[in-house]
């Protein structure tokens, strides 16, 4: 049968191996342009593995990574950037030590040829100024500008991870995790952040609230052991027994944030 | 600090480097000749710093940057008879591009390999410059006439030196405040998001060290002209250590630290050297007390405790 559109994102096969651990075992997923998808499964699954092969981070040890028609299995990280893939990091990947417009400016520029400036004054061009005022108004830090990062709530670091990605108009979104070891309002709050993104934009949300990660996602993935077990619409999630199986015995892992192991 | 009082602080600071610029005038030429090696070294420095500071990445082959634009200048222009000012500038052409390729080589390193990998290049300029006899005139060196076709006086040359300097200064300054250079600090803080933000982060640190090299070049020509002689000795690893310690006494990441930087290290060796042989013990000898007691730096410890005072002041 012909897909109606062609995917905007197809893995192949991906594989990534360290050693003799196959973190992520020959998984192939597809996303349509503007889906929302959740990617769940307990820890050590290799979600977030999964995701640094998609964005080049660690590249896969074999299988393809094909995005909007382009094979971006050996590319670099700044190169699938450049194609429009962002990502947020389980463990909060800031520059601390700089303020809230300064982490913004570097993601801004990270596309732009504007980062060759080696004398020009250190400020935005009108549309790149517009462009993070959009991205920190969707994230709820309007007004934060000048804090230093490290100076920040962990709320609102969590909420800065994702702003950064949405400067540049990026295609698809990788959120790994974007809701972990905040308060129940945190999470709430920032479950309202991600609806509220632009519905063109395709984004992939690795959450272990599997009662957060419902209620934004169209589409639903289940890793175990590096293998995707399932994959199903969110209403019968719950109801699956394979699905069941992997969460029984050990109930709260479902609702355990991520401790962050071994990330990049 | 309100934004008024560090103004107030900026025009005293930039008064004070005007008097202390203008200072060594007034002394004897003893003195003014000892100021225009601060103020070269402060360059270097500088330039040390550029990557030291700003990229996170500590150099150890900048003495020998430096010195290949010092013998660039003094081979083109006493023994192949260039006029001063191309030699000068085939001398920092050289150290740019020399710096080029140290960088393509250095750039995937971090850390203590980085470090290891630039003093092994380093040392390879030494060992050409100690072998190359023909051209570098081996453990003799080279000596010029460069001063006297200037027919400067030592206050003249120190005018034009100071000058110079003031420009570099200005233009470096710039250049670690541009997009580019927020583009380094980022880099220094976190590589893995760069990349993922569209950086090609080995890219923006072969550039950085190229430039860095291209202002050590300067100074390096700048060298030539006030010293009028070159020998293996301004290349060798002593001379990138004392670069580095400059920088790191004025403190990393502060650019100007490194005039403070170059003033203590230059005045102790004066000092030293007045009694003793062993300059280069003390020299290791500072570094590892800088270490111990001042790891920020002279301005950067002086940062800290400023901004300890503030502190304390406001809390109730
Ligand atoms: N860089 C690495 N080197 C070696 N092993 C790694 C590396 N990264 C991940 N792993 C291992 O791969 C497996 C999958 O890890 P991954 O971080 O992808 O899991 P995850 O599903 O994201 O888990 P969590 O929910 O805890 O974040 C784990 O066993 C982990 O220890
Ligand atoms: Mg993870």
């Amino acid at each position: 049968m012909r897909a109606v559109a062609e995917p905007i994102l197809k893995l192949t096969d991906v594989t990534v191996q360290f050693g003799a651990l196959k973190a992520v075992d020959k998984v192939s997923m597809s996303l349509n342009a503007g889906e929302r998808r959740a990617v769940i499964g307990p820890n050590g699954a290799g979600k977030t593995t999964l995701f640094n092969a998609i964005t080049g981070t660690i590249p896969p040890t074999s299988g393809r990574v094909v995005f909007d028609g382009v094979d971006m299995s050996r590319m670099s990280p700044q190169g699938r950037a450049h194609l429009g893939v962002a990502r947020t990091f389980q463990i909060t990947n800031l520059f601390g030590r700089m303020s809230v417009i300064e982490n913004m400016r570097l993601a801004v520029r990270g596309l732009s040829p504007t980062k060759f400036s080696f004398f020009g004054t250190d400020d935005l061009t009108e549309a790149q100024a517009d462009d993070v005022r959009r991205a920190l108004l969707s994230s709820r830090l309007d007004g934060r500008e000048h804090v230093v990062v490290k100076e920040m709530s962990y709320g609102e670091q969590r909420q800065l991870e994702v702003a950064m990605a949405l400067v540049g108009t990026p295609r698809l979104l990788l959120l790994d995790e974007p809701a972990a070891g905040l308060s129940p309002a945190e999470r709430t709050f920032l479950a309202d952040i991600i609806r509220a993104l632009p519905r063109e934009l395709t984004v992939v949300l690795i959450e272990h609230d599997m009662d957060l990660a419902l209620g934004l996602v169209d589409y639903v993935t289940v890793m175990q052991n590096g293998v995707v077990i399932v994959e199903s619409d969110p209403s019968s999630i719950r109801t699956n027994p394979l699905v069941q199986e992997v969460y029984l015995g050990k109930p709260h892992a479902v609702v355990v944030p991520g401790e962050g192991n071994a990330d990049a | 600090m309100t934004s008024k009082t560090s103004t107030t602080l900026r025009i005293l600071a930039g008064l004070a480097a005007l008097v202390l610029v203008a200072a060594p005038l007034a002394m004897p030429t003893y003195y003014v000749s000892v100021a225009t090696q601060i103020l070269i070294f402060a360059v270097l420095a500088m330039s040390v710093d550029v990557l030291a500071g700003f990229t996170g990445r500590t150099p150890l082959c900048h003495g020998a940057i430096f010195g290949t634009s010092t013998y660039v200048v003094l081979y083109t222009a006493t023994v192949m008879h260039m006029p001063l000012p191309l030699a000068m500038l085939l001398g920092v052409l050289a150290a740019t591009v020399l710096a080029l390729v140290f960088g393509l080589l250095a750039v995937r390193t971090s850390g203590v390999y980085f470090l290891l990998l630039t003093l092994a290049l380093g040392l390879i300029v030494w060992g050409i410059c100690l072998r190359w006899t023909e051209v570098t005139g081996g453990e003799n060196g080279l000596r010029g006439q460069l001063r006297a076709g200037l027919m400067l006086s030592t206050r003249e040359l120190y005018v034009a030196v100071a000058v110079v300097v003031a420009l570099v200064t200005f233009a470096m300054w710039r250049f670690v405040h541009s997009p580019f250079g927020l583009t380094l600090r980022g880099i220094r803080d976190g590589e893995s998001r760069m990349a993922s933000l569209g950086y090609n982060v080995p890219l923006h640190l072969t550039i950085a060290f190229t430039a860095s090299g291209f202002f050590a070049g300067i100074a390096g020509a700048l060298y030539a002209v006030f010293n009028d002689f070159v020998s293996p000795s301004t290349v060798q690893l002593s001379q990138s250590v004392a670069g580095l310690l400059m920088a790191i006494v004025g403190g990393v990441g502060t650019l100007f630290g490194a005039f403070v930087g170059s003033f203590i290290i230059i005045a102790l060796e004066q000092a030293v050297s007045s009694v003793t042989e062993r300059w280069l013990m003390v020299l290791g000898l500072t570094f590892i007390v800088i270490m111990i007691f001042a790891p920020e730096g002279v301005i950067g410890k002086a940062r800290l405790l400023m901004a300890g005072r503030g502190q304390s002041k406001t809390k109730p």
